[in-house]
Parts: C-alpha cells; structure tokens; sequence
C-alpha cells in the first residue's frame, strides 16, 4: 500500500516527527511504500542539515536522510514554511541573496502542490503534528 | 475510518470531538502520545471510552513511556507500531484530530 505522511511540527520540540518516523520505519518494515514526507509549519526544522544534537541523543534530521535515501522516499519540505524559518536549499540561497544554505541530504524543498499530489496519488495520508 | 487522538483528554476535547461526531460503523479510535491518557483506568474519560461503540486503540510505546502499563482500563486494546500500520492499512480514511 502506497503510504504518504504528514510532518507539522519540529525536532525535539513535540513527539510528532518522533511518531512519524516510527509509523513510517514499521509500514516500511511490512512491506509499505512511504511515498512522500510532507514537512509543514515547524516541520520544516526536520530538514535542516546543521542541526548537531548532544552524542547520546538520537539525531532526527539525519535518520530523516538516512531513511529518505534508503527507501528512496521524496522529503519534500513546503518552501513558504521554510523561507519563514531560515531552511534555503542551493538555489533559494541564491534567489535570495544569502550567503549559505542548509538543507540536508535526501530533502528538497517545494510547495503545496506536492502534499495535494501525495493525498491524490497515495492510499493513505497520515499527519502527525500538535 | 481511523480516527487518531493525540492530546490528552485534559487538555483539549478532540476525544470528545471524535466520541460526539464519529460514525460508530467502521470507526476505530487510535490513542497515540499524550493521547494515551484517556485510557486510564478509573479516570474521568473510562466510561465514556466504554460507551464509545467503537474499538478503542493504545499504542504501547507511548503508554509504556507514560508508565501506564498497567494502569490502563480493561476493554482497549494494545498495538504497537506494526498494529499502528495495520489499523491506517485497515480503514479507508485516517483522521488525526490535532
């Protein structure tokens, strides 16, 4: 079953992601196609690649890469969210004159048209925020 | 449809929400994070979970974190995140009420 997921809110600040990434690791693990994370509001903190947690906590963006990269699912964080927040990819930084950009592997950062089409196009959509 | 509940029944209505305007048929309730809490036993919220005419849901993780193993009410049942897929795999529609 094809399985697209909702992230409202950001790391280390609300179980949400925490609940997400559990959710999607086990329908991964039964043989589910995450077919897209969708990060929205403060879900967007999710993609940010200069995130460095404490050593012996779990580091939430890179296990969002790692999984990303792994079962080849489309990290797809909302551009007005993102451009709020300070999350510019290679081409943002550019269009908006800054000097750095940040986001991780595995992410890209487009609109809402891509929750829109991950709704239409899979046969679930979980959100999970506050 | 699945209807998932992740505040506490102290802090916000949405479990009263869902009780109130669910369509019992087909229905099923996921309590997730502080969620959970409604399914303690001998709490303000058991009776109305009882009277909820449709299958109650607990996701172990959360309610273990919560040190609620066994303070739960009788009659919900426990899932974990395999039976968390299953429950959204099951239904035709899930509902997170935020």
């Amino acid at each position: 079953m094809k399985i697209a997921i909702m992230v409202n809110e950001g790391p280390y600040t609300h179980q949400a992601t925490d609940s997400a990434y559990q959710f999607a690791k086990a329908a991964i693990a039964k043989g589910h196609e995450i077919t897209r994370v969708f990060f929205y509001h403060d879900g967007v903190n999710n993609g940010t690649r200069l995130t460095v947690p404490p050593q012996d906590d779990r580091h939430i963006v890179n296990r969002w890469s790692e999984m990303g990269t792994q079962h080849n699912i489309d990290l797809v964080i909302c551009i007005a969210a993102a451009q709020r927040r300070g999350l510019l990819d290679e081409n943002e930084a550019k269009r908006q004159g800054k000097n750095a950009d940040n986001i991780a592997p595995g992410f890209r950062i487009s609109g809402l048209g891509q929750l829109v089409e991950a709704g239409i196009q899979s046969d679930r959509l979980v959100v999970f925020g506050d | 449809m699945l209807h998932i509940v992740n505040k506490s029944p102290f802090d916000t209505g949405s479990l009263a929400s869902v009780l109130r305007v669910a369509k019992k048929d087909g229905g099923a309730v996921l309590l997730i994070e502080d969620g959970v809490y409604a399914a303690v036993k001998s709490s303000a919220t058991e009776a109305s979970l009882k009277a909820a005419g449709m299958p109650v849901y607990v996701l172990q993780a959360d309610a273990d974190a919560r040190g609620l193993q066994s303070k739960l009410m009788e009659g919900v049942n426990m899932v974990d995140y395999g039976g968390f897929v299953d429950l959204v795999a099951g239904h035709d529609n899930v509902q997170s009420w935020l």
